[in-house]
């Protein structure tokens, strides 16, 4: 087992072939592009197919047919590209098909677009979020393996850093136990037999009547899927220093390591600070934010938009603390998601000022004056 | 001596079961491989015409055990359920993406799409034209009715000048609507594409022709040659405003002379004849 | 009284209820053998195909008809079919 110095896109591209992506269709958009440059090398030469489709919508296409074939299969682009993509990833997750799908976002603007289902209807899709190469080596596994079990679409997120930042990594296959059997798959077979297969968002067995598809009971069943594999998922998250902090930040992604950092460098100079990154953004590790703002005085959430993920925070935190947005736009001229903001400094300078409000003799909304040095 | 009957002032020949004279099958209800015939399609719909014309070569080439049919948005859509053949749903205009993956991931696989005019030329050109352009192995079927039937009648890309529809109530008008794209024309052009017709299932002899022109799309597929392509014009006297019985009429005297009968592309070896 | 007779070398099942009445099958057949009840209706309200004497088993009734309403046979011997009287 070798560690190679891998930017993430390759990295990434190794580990959908070493999860047993067979299928990979895309279209060219920063900075999904590289993951499509990698698969179009590496996947011919494991026996595998990698198509430049001529837009979005007929990459997460292709990669539908394949993956109705029972082949592993997966697709990407930007938050532009996944907008395109929307409607077929809603009815993928009806036609209850296993799919990976890549957001390599701008920035961190798709927060929304990815938790909120990322389709129209009642479509829940699972979301990891790595925050650096080796961890999006572990989740892109991952993910292939709660697709396959869950017969659903599942999103990874990451963002230009992770695209194009290469750091030493063993890309080594995951051990998720036995893939589940696809008797569902197509492959002409049970033609002429009295039962030849659908596979279908209208329905999930053929009516073979006069009056066709209930989508109202095919609907029922797939929320009642939906819910049986939110509550199968276990929400993934990272905590560090929250026992006693008098702040703690969110984060998620690439800015969370700065977080870390951030946290890390306070907390060596005394600051009571601690961090909560989610690592599934849905199902949101609610429970994990909620523990962490037990006993704390604010909630600080950091993240390059204008403000997503604070309100899933908000619902998790409800009343037990202060929740304030530390985060914000931050892109430089391209609209790549290159952030200025990006920086330690930056977020040492934010988390102080939260800290020095809430410790500050008269206080904001009746926090207690506490004596920096003492326990609790 | 066999007795007829005497029915409304007539007489006619009994024809609730088989006959008890020696004789043979010709044609049965539906073919193997259409499971239930009965639908709401429309009186007088020309799909399921073409869908039993389609399903009968399936049958005849022997294919059915390795087929697989990916359906578009549409009337036929109600044909998805009813067919003892692999079926895989795709949206409106994405059938041929869904059938290239499929084809690629299963190049043992024989794949065809049932898509109407408004689903393939309207929301699904480009999937059409890009498959045809990469000659992808796989046969697309458009059933041409000149309308989008499920939605009550409007008109599509192939919608001829003069045809009233829900969205065209005093003809289509080239100045106000524009012209109609002869798919299956377009599609000829393209290197990708081998073989490329255009029939019609408004009389008995059109339905041969077509089911000959079905019959060379699968075999071109059968022996990898690249995209094959059947437009079938269908009746849709609910569209077009026209008693059943005159649809076929009306689809000869309209639709038929823009978008002209004939095998267009031949790369296994007939010559064009349109 | 002498009874007419008249030969056919096919004949047809019809499956009365699948009718939707749309007549294609009047038009589509070439000997002109089929023809509509003017009374008669099915289960569902539609007129349906009658069969005169001639058919010649060519199967075209079965091929136009969106309803799948026509099993179609081919006599292994032309049958003379006697004309019931008035």
């Amino acid at each position: 087992m070798t560690r190679r110095l891998l930017e993430g896109s390759e990295a990434i591209a190794d580990a959908m072939i070493a999860a047993g992506c067979r299928f990979f269709a895309g279209y060219p958009m920063t900075p999904f592009t590289e993951v499509l440059e990698h698969m179009a090398r590496k996947l011919p030469a494991v026996g595998g197919v990698c198509m430049n489709a001529e837009s979005e919508l007929e990459a997460i296409g292709m990669a539908w047919g394949a993956a109705a074939t029972g082949t592993p299969a997966a697709t990407g682009s930007t938050g532009q590209g996944l907008s395109l993509m929307q409607e077929s990833l809603a009815e993928i997750a009806l036609a209850r098909l296993p799919l990976v799908v890549l957001n390599m976002a701008r920035a961190q603007g798709d927060y929304f677009q990815a938790t909120r289902g990322a389709g129209h209807g009642d479509t829940r899709t699972p979301v990891f979020a790595p925050a650096d190469v080796p961890e999006a080596v572990e989740l892109v596994q991952r993910a292939f393996d709660v697709s396959a079990r869950w017969r659903h679409p599942v999103l990874v997120i990451g963002d230009y850093y992770l695209a194009h930042t290469a750091q030493a990594v063993n890309v080594r296959a995951l051990d998720v136990g036995r893939r589940p059997p696809t008797p569902w798959a197509l492959d002409g077979s049970s033609g002429g037999t009295g039962g030849a297969k659908l596979v279908s968002f209208l329905g999930s067995a053929k009516q073979r009547d006069d009056v066709g598809y209930d989508l109202a009971d095919h609907y029922a069943a797939c929320a009642t899927a939906s819910a049986e594999m939110m509550s199968g998922i276990a929400p993934l998250a990272e905590s560090a220093f929250t026992d006693d902090a008098d702040v703690v930040v969110v984060a998620f992604g690439t800015p969370a390591r700065y977080v870390g950092a951030a946290v890390r460098a306070l907390r060596a100079e005394g600051a009571r600070v601690g961090y909560v990154r989610p690592i599934t953004l849905y199902p949101f590790p609610s429970d994990a934010v909620r523990t962490a703002a037990q006993g704390t005085r604010v909630v600080a959430v950091y993240e390059n938009n204008a403000g997503q993920m604070v309100d899933d925070v908000r619902l998790a935190v409800m009343e037990r603390a202060e929740v304030r947005f530390i985060g914000g736009l931050s892109l430089d001229s391209s609209g790549f998601g290159i952030a200025p903001d990006l920086d330690v400094a930056v977020m040492r300078r934010r988390i102080t000022q939260i800290l020095e409000e809430t410790t500050a003799p008269e206080g904001r909304r009746g926090a207690a004056t506490v004596a920096t040095g003492g326990g609790r | 001596m066999s007795r007829m009957l005497r029915v409304e002032g007539r007489s006619v020949v009994p024809t609730a079961q088989p006959p008890e004279e020696a004789a043979r099958l010709v044609e049965d209800f539906t073919p193997e491989l259409i499971d239930v015939g009965a639908h709401h399609l429309c009186p007088g719909c020309g799909e399921p015409v073409a869908m039993r014309t389609a399903l009968q070569v399936v049958e005849e080439l022997e294919l059915v055990k390795r087929t697989i049919a990916v359906f578009g948005i549409g009337c036929y859509t109600a044909f998805s359920n009813n067919l003892d053949v692999e079926v895989l749903q795709a949206l409106h205009g994405r059938a041929p993406s869904l059938a290239t993956g499929v084809k690629r991931a299963r190049p043992d696989t024989v794949v065809f799409t049932v898509q109407g005019d408004g689903d393939m030329v309207n929301e699904g050109l480009q999937e059409v034209v890009h498959t045809a352009a990469r000659g992808e192995n796989v046969t697309c079927i458009m059933l041409n009715n000149g309308v989008f039937g499920e939605t009550g009648g409007h008109m599509t890309a192939t919608t001829v000048l003069g045809q009233r529809t829900k969205t065209s109530l005093e003809g289509r008008d080239a100045a106000a609507h524009g012209r109609p794209i002869l798919l299956a024309s377009l599609l000829a052009q393209l290197d990708g594409a081998a073989y490329v017709a255009r029939g019609a299932v408004n009389s008995a002899g059109n339905v041969a022709r077509t089911k000959r022109m079905l019959r060379r799309a699968f075999e071109t597929q059968v022996a990898g040659a690249g995209f094959s392509f059947v437009e079938i014009l269908t009746m849709c006297p609910t569209g077009w405003f026209v008693e059943t019985r005159e649809a076929p009429q009306y689809l000869a005297e309209n639709l038929g002379v823009v978008h002209t009968g004939g095998v267009l592309k031949d790369a296994l070896g007939e010559s064009p004849t349109s | 009284m002498t009874t007419s007779r008249v030969s056919a070398r096919g004949t047809v099942v019809v499956d009365v209820d699948a009718c939707k009445g749309c007549e294609l099958c009047v038009e589509a057949c070439p000997p002109d053998v089929l023809v509509m009840t003017t009374h008669a209706v099915n289960e569902r309200g539609y007129h349906y195909p009658l069969l005169l004497a001639g058919c010649t088993g060519c199967g075209a009734c079965a091929q136009i008809c969106p309803d799948f309403v026509f099993q179609v046979y081919k006599f292994e011997e032309p049958v003379l079919f006697e004309v019931a009287p008035p």
